[in-house]
């Protein structure tokens, strides 16, 4: 049995007093590519910023490779959901992405050639290569996101988290993207959070939904329960065709409730 | 103008502007890209309640308004730190406090009445050369600081939360700024005033974060600009007969206005779609 690569056990968090997430346990094992699906305000992005280290839960325990979020934190590569702060900073797109490769309290040292190496090989990944020398604030929102994925990868990560990663990427964008993560995945867990179901169920292999609490499916599929949970109303369940399959078929829908 | 530079006090306020602009341009490009305006606004009024400290219990100049505006720097970027919605607020707190404080210990300081007027507008024709040596003690602080931690400046001036995934130390850095801003400012102030602290920290590196392509490259640009105001400012203050210090944020001023025309004027390159954020 392999050991779990992020284990979450009885997490807690409120912030303002409200209560954002309860009672969340979540094991995640190597190899895995896991959507996070869930409402605005379920308390996806804060998930994934607990694990991150960036914020402290009420209770409750997390462990990425076994340590503490914020010792492990360089090991995983995070892209964003929000890209749209500082637009008029004056940076390039090759700088933004060396940023992942930045380590700190180095003082003077100058980034590597391996960095550079690293930072085109993320950039050309994402065919922003040739954007390399613009200002970020001369970028497309879809373009920006690009950047940050290129950011989130250039640290050779072996998890990868994604927030909202194709809000602002077109179609053809989108299933680009996708494809490369597909790719990425055969080394790298990911964990991402998306709204498209559609687009996420052909390439996930399993999905979690978070409003408050959580719910796990090992299948890239959403259950009735989820949407029940996600959205609050039972919602009519409709399932396109082969090649895949989003949503389980209305029948299945209470087999899945033994889980 | 060079006859003027044979006056020692005319070549002490050219050496004092230069050194300030080296200092405004470093440091002004950190303030305006962390959009900290308002809060070295608050760090340079609150001086003034170290500056009636000073004067009320007879200690030095520096140490008065240095200690105090160190401490209310480092009490903002506290509340930076814990809780950013609220700063603005505890800033203008600080910021009036620390001037009314001033005002009464000044009042309170018996037989001796200095005009507090004079640290508004300073008096940078009347710049000893032992304030030339601490100006370049501290241009030179301030460089070493800046250009060590120059990386992880940038990674939290750009993304404060991702620096702080790659380790970047943001408490230390926060707390570095701040003390260098508040260091900056009671330097500066001393020497040109209150007012053109504020200006020649802000308009020289907004001018320039339009045109530089990177952070390093806004200092130097902000820096040159900063240059360029002061010795056009101190020449036509010296022709005309006119405040220095007020002549140089006009001449200053008339910059930032004829940047927003040639930004109007000049399309810009490649137009950035206005893109719709779809949430």
């Amino acid at each position: 049995m392999t050991t779990p690569v992020i284990e979450i056990q009885d997490l807690w968090f409120s912030f303002n007093g409200h209560c954002v997430l309860q009672n969340v346990n979540l094991k995640i094992f190597p190899g895995e590519f896991l959507a996070l699906i869930g409402p605005n305000g379920g308390g996806k992005t804060t998930l994934l910023k607990l694990t991150l280290g960036l914020l402290d839960p009420d209770r409750g325990r997390i462990r990425v490779f076994g340590v503490p979020p914020r010792k492990a934190a360089h090991r995983i590569g995070y892209a964003p959901q929000n890209v749209h702060i500082n637009k008029s900073f004056p940076i390039s797109v090759l700088d933004v992405v060396l940023m992942g490769r930045l380590r700190a309290r180095k003082g003077w040292t100058r980034h590597a050639p391996q960095d550079l190496s690293a930072a085109q090989k993320a950039l050309e990944q994402l065919d922003m290569w040739p954007f390399r020398n613009r200002r970020i604030g001369d970028l497309s929102g879809g373009q920006l996101q690009r950047v940050f994925i290129a950011r989130a990868l250039v640290c050779e990560p072996e998890i990868l988290f994604l927030d909202e990663p194709t809000a602002s990427v077109d179609t053809r964008g989108q299933s680009d993207l996708y494809h490369l993560l597909r790719q990425l995945n055969e080394t790298v867990t990911i964990v991402v959070v998306s709204h498209d179901l559609m687009v996420l169920s052909s390439y996930v292999k399993s999905v979690a939904c978070v409003n408050r609490d959580l719910l796990y499916h090992d299948a890239a599929e959403v259950t009735g329960e989820m949407l029940d949970m996600a959205y609050h109303c039972p919602v009519d369940l409709v399932a396109h065709g082969a090649p895949h399959r989003v949503l389980c078929k209305h029948d299945a829908k209470n087999n899945l409730k033994r889980k | 103008m060079l006859e003027a530079l044979q006056l020692e006090f005319m070549r002490n306020a050219v050496l004092a502007g230069l050194l300030v602009s080296i200092v405004c341009g470093v440091i002004g490009t950190l303030v305006v890209v962390n959009r900290l305006v308002f809060l070295a606004g608050g760090i340079a009024h609150s001086a003034y309640g170290g500056i009636g400290l000073a004067l009320f219990f007879g200690l030095p100049y520096l140490v008065g308004t240095f200690g105090f505006a160190l401490l209310a720097a480092l009490a903002m970027a506290a509340v930076m730190l814990k809780a950013k919605h609220r700063a603005d607020t505890v800033i203008g707190v600080l910021w009036a406090v620390g001037m009314a404080l001033g005002i009464i210990l000044v009042d309170l300081t018996p037989g001796y009445n200095v005009d507090l007027m004079s640290y508004l507008f300073g008096s940078i024709l009347a710049v000893p050369t032992s304030d030339l040596w601490h100006m370049l003690v501290m241009a030179g602080a301030v460089l070493f600081v800046v250009s060590y931690y120059y990386n992880d400046f940038l990674a939290m001036s750009y993304d404060e939360e991702f620096a702080q995934l790659r380790n970047v130390p943001v408490k230390l850095l926060y707390g570095l700024l701040f003390g260098m801003i508040a260091l900056a400012v009671v330097m500066i102030i001393r020497l040109v005033g209150l007012i053109l602290v504020i200006a020649l920290l802000t308009i020289p590196p907004y001018i320039a974060e339009k045109y530089a392509r990177s952070l390093r490259m806004m200092m130097i640009l902000g820096t040159l600009l900063s240059c360029f105001f002061t010795l056009m400012g101190l020449w036509l203050s010296y022709t005309l007969n006119l405040t220095s210090g007020a002549t140089i944020i006009m001449v200053a001023a008339g910059g930032f206005f004829i940047s927003l025309l040639l930004e109007r004027l000049i399309p810009k390159r490649l137009s950035p779609r206005a893109e719709t954020v779809p949430r």
